[in-house]
């Protein structure tokens, strides 16, 4: 077994190699840089010492060097732990995702625990009670899911709180607490605002887990073993969550890695762009609009990291639930 | 639910007493097409210790019944008639409670409620076709024996009174490493190698053999007055089989258990079985001890079943006989006899018309035909 998570992180670390150096390379492809974005909107103003600002630009951003000369530099400091600078922000790339790590982490967290916990029960009781009303319902409710992008959820939802309730949703925080010093009446307005991405997440993951966890555990009620578990006597609810739950989450676990850790990183991008969420989302999208490349390329790492995490965190716990699958 | 209590249960004339009495059940399933009359009129009993066996094509009803028994007939199947009286002796009798025989109809009981849970597993324990399948596969062997004996092994706490003529014993439920002990020695009885290691066995680390005999450890672990065996050795091969046999025997005879033996097996009946209930297309067509259906079959099916039997022996040259014709489709059952299309004595204008009644034709021995009806 831990030759096998060696292997894997060996595996994981070659494919984090391949995958900065494709995405840098993938950056670089639109015709021209960020400076030359920056050239023209100097010129729109009619600055006549433009060309020669962008060449200092150019030097100090080593735009001038070949791509696999930078690449490499890039990816020394990467290591050093410098993710280099942000040309639009024109700070170092750490210090923008840093501040914004923190409330991804807490969105990522909170999304996770409502998805989850309201997926689990309503797919259990979809294919307990199948074909009953309460099924029908959370079919449909989870269809919708399904079929919603988020952020027309969010941007309905937006109208609703807006217009209906005058009510303002956007951000994490009220007004008053948007830069005051952290304090317990600041983490209240937090959670009291949190409910609103989450679940819009949330409603938009649902569908698919409910969908999944419903045709697994029917296709597991069937199984012999689960019949004999009743004739042993045990009780309806020992017999659902013990013999066939068990066996019918083993893919959902396989989610939870592949979705989950990357979540950490980006979230959902476009619904923390209409409710103006600090999130890294936001951030990463606009910088891949833009060319800033080193935050792109930082953040893509980052997600690619998460990935590798998640799987290979999706694997262990796969062992652990299952022992058919355990290496030995 | 009609519970009473009564001194004793009906006996037979060799003086061994009723453990379950099915009368006249009906299963039936409504489904898309129409209905499905998977068990129709079944009437048989099962004295303590004693095994019968029930035979028949595959989908002719007999698992159904036993899943009646339990009450665990799949949806959309429902027990729409008749009876199943279980003569219940409580082996674990709390002062205060009524320690004498309980009369139980099995077919009026809650199939979620608390008294079926205690007799399915406790004290009528099944088995099952697919032993590859039958084990949760994330579970222990020791796990699965482990949840039978703490859900239904009593152990004598204390004696209470003890000397009265009347001694009332006190029960707890075993501990965890009592219910580990038990399952050490069940897997031993059951003669799997090295039980103490393979206590801790997962289910895909055993052979076929071995998860049926952990099967029967479980269902035996309990000490039932009953075991249904469902078709146990029909995924097995040949010599295996006769160990499993060989197993259920054994504990058969330390035990004093009935066995409901389902099969479609003749071979395996004859070896098993004391008394034999034949059913075609969820009716039950022939009853009789088996020495007397094996040398004296009375309905036409029944004879055409045991002639379809491959033999051993000098080559006669013949081919193998089978039975005519086609299962027909059991939404659309033939009238009068159901077995008459198929039927080397069918009588026309009387067999498509009249539906046989069960009619006794010797001692213990009955035929649902009109060749016995005047």
């Amino acid at each position: 077994m831990v030759n096998y998570i060696i292997r894997r992180i060996g595996y994981a670390l070659i494919l984090l190699v391949l995958v900065s150096f494709v995405s840098f390379a993938i950056i670089e492809l639109p015709p021209g840089d960020f400076l030359t974005q920056k050239i023209e909107q100097l010129r729109a103003r009619g600055d006549r010492s433009a060309e020669q600002q962008v060449e200092t630009l150019r030097k100090r951003y080593g735009l001038d060097k070949p791509f696999l000369e930078r690449y490499v530099n890039w990816a020394v400091n990467f290591l050093r732990g410098d993710f280099g600078e942000s040309f639009e922000f024109e700070r170092p790339v750490s210090e923008i995702l840093g501040a914004r790590l923190g409330y991804t982490i807490i969105l990522a967290i909170a999304t996770t625990v409502v998805t989850w916990a309201l997926a689990i029960p309503l797919g259990v009781y979809s294919a307990v009670k199948q074909y009953s009303i309460g099924d029908q319902i959370v079919s449909v409710i989870s269809f919708i899911g399904l079929g919603m992008p988020g952020f027309l959820l969010a941007l309905i939802i937006l109208y609703i709180a807006v217009i209906v309730f005058n009510q303002d949703a956007i951000g994490l925080f009220s007004p008053e607490y948007r830069d005051a010093p952290w304090s317990v009446g600041k983490v209240l307005d937090l959670l009291s605002r949190l409910w609103i991405p989450a679940l819009i997440s949330a409603v938009t993951g649902i569908g698919g887990l409910v969908r999944i966890m419903r045709g697994n555990l029917l296709d597991t009620l069937g199984q012999p073993f689960v019949e004999a578990a009743r004739a042993r006597g045990l009780r309806n609810r020992t017999v659902i969550w013990k013999h066939a739950v068990r066996i019918a989450i083993n893919p959902l676990v396989t989610i939870l890695g592949s979705d989950v850790f990357p979540s950490i990183v980006v979230g959902s991008s476009l619904v923390a762009i209409v409710l103006n969420l600090p999130t890294i989302g936001p951030v990463f999208v606009d910088s891949l609009r833009k060319l800033d490349m080193y935050l792109a390329g930082t953040c893509i790492v980052f997600l690619t990291l998460m990935l590798l995490i998640g799987n290979l965190v999706a694997d262990l716990l796969l062992a652990w639930v299952d022992p058919r699958i355990r290496l030995e | 639910m009609t519970l009473t209590a009564q001194e004793t249960a009906p006996t037979t004339t060799d003086g061994r007493e009723v453990l379950l009495e099915v009368q006249d059940l009906k299963v039936e399933f409504n489904i898309r097409g129409g209905v499905i009359k998977a068990v129709d009129g079944l009437t048989f009993d099962i004295k303590r210790g004693q095994t019968v066996g029930i035979i028949g094509e595959s989908g002719c009803g007999k698992s159904v019944t036993a899943r009646a028994i339990l009450r665990m007939v799949p949806k959309p199947g429902r027990i729409t008639g008749g009876r199943i009286l279980y003569y219940r002796r409580p082996r674990h009798p709390k002062p205060g409670q009524p320690q004498d025989l309980q009369v139980i109809d099995l077919t009026t009981v809650d199939p979620d409620g608390e008294l079926i849970r205690q007799i399915r597993g406790g004290e009528i324990a099944m088995i099952f076709q697919e032993p590859m399948s039958s084990l949760t596969p994330v579970y222990t062997a020791g796990t699965h024996i482990n949840e039978a004996v703490s859900l239904h092994r009593l152990l004598p706490l204390k004696k209470l009174g003890d000397q009265m003529a009347e001694t009332i014993m006190a029960y707890r439920h075993v501990t965890r490493e009592e219910a580990r002990e038990i399952a050490v020695q069940m897997l031993r009885r059951v003669g799997i190698p090295k039980p103490e290691q393979r206590v801790d066995s997962y289910p895909h680390q055993l052979s076929g053999g071995q998860r049926q005999r952990v099967m029967i450890a479980i269902a035996l672990s309990t000490e039932p007055s009953m075991l249904i065996a469902d078709e146990p050795t029909t995924a097995l091969d040949v010599s295996i089989e006769a160990q499993i046999l060989d197993i259920m025997r054994e504990l058969q005879r330390t035990a004093n258990m009935a066995i409901m033996f389902i099969t479609h097996n003749l071979g395996v009946i004859a070896s098993m079985a004391e008394e034999i209930v034949v059913m075609y297309m969820g009716k039950q067509v022939e009853r009789a001890k088996v020495v007397d259906l094996f040398y004296n079959p009375k309905h036409p099916y029944t004879k055409a079943l045991l002639q379809s039997v491959p033999r051993l022996g000098p080559k006669t040259g013949q081919r193998l006989a089978s039975i005519e014709g086609m299962v027909p489709d059991p939404l659309n059952l033939p009238t009068g006899c159901v077995f008459h299309p198929r039927c080397p004595a069918f009588m026309p204008g009387k067999c498509d018309k009249i539906v046989p009644r069960w009619n006794q034709v010797g001692e213990n021995h009955w035929a649902r035909c009109l060749l016995y009806e005047e």
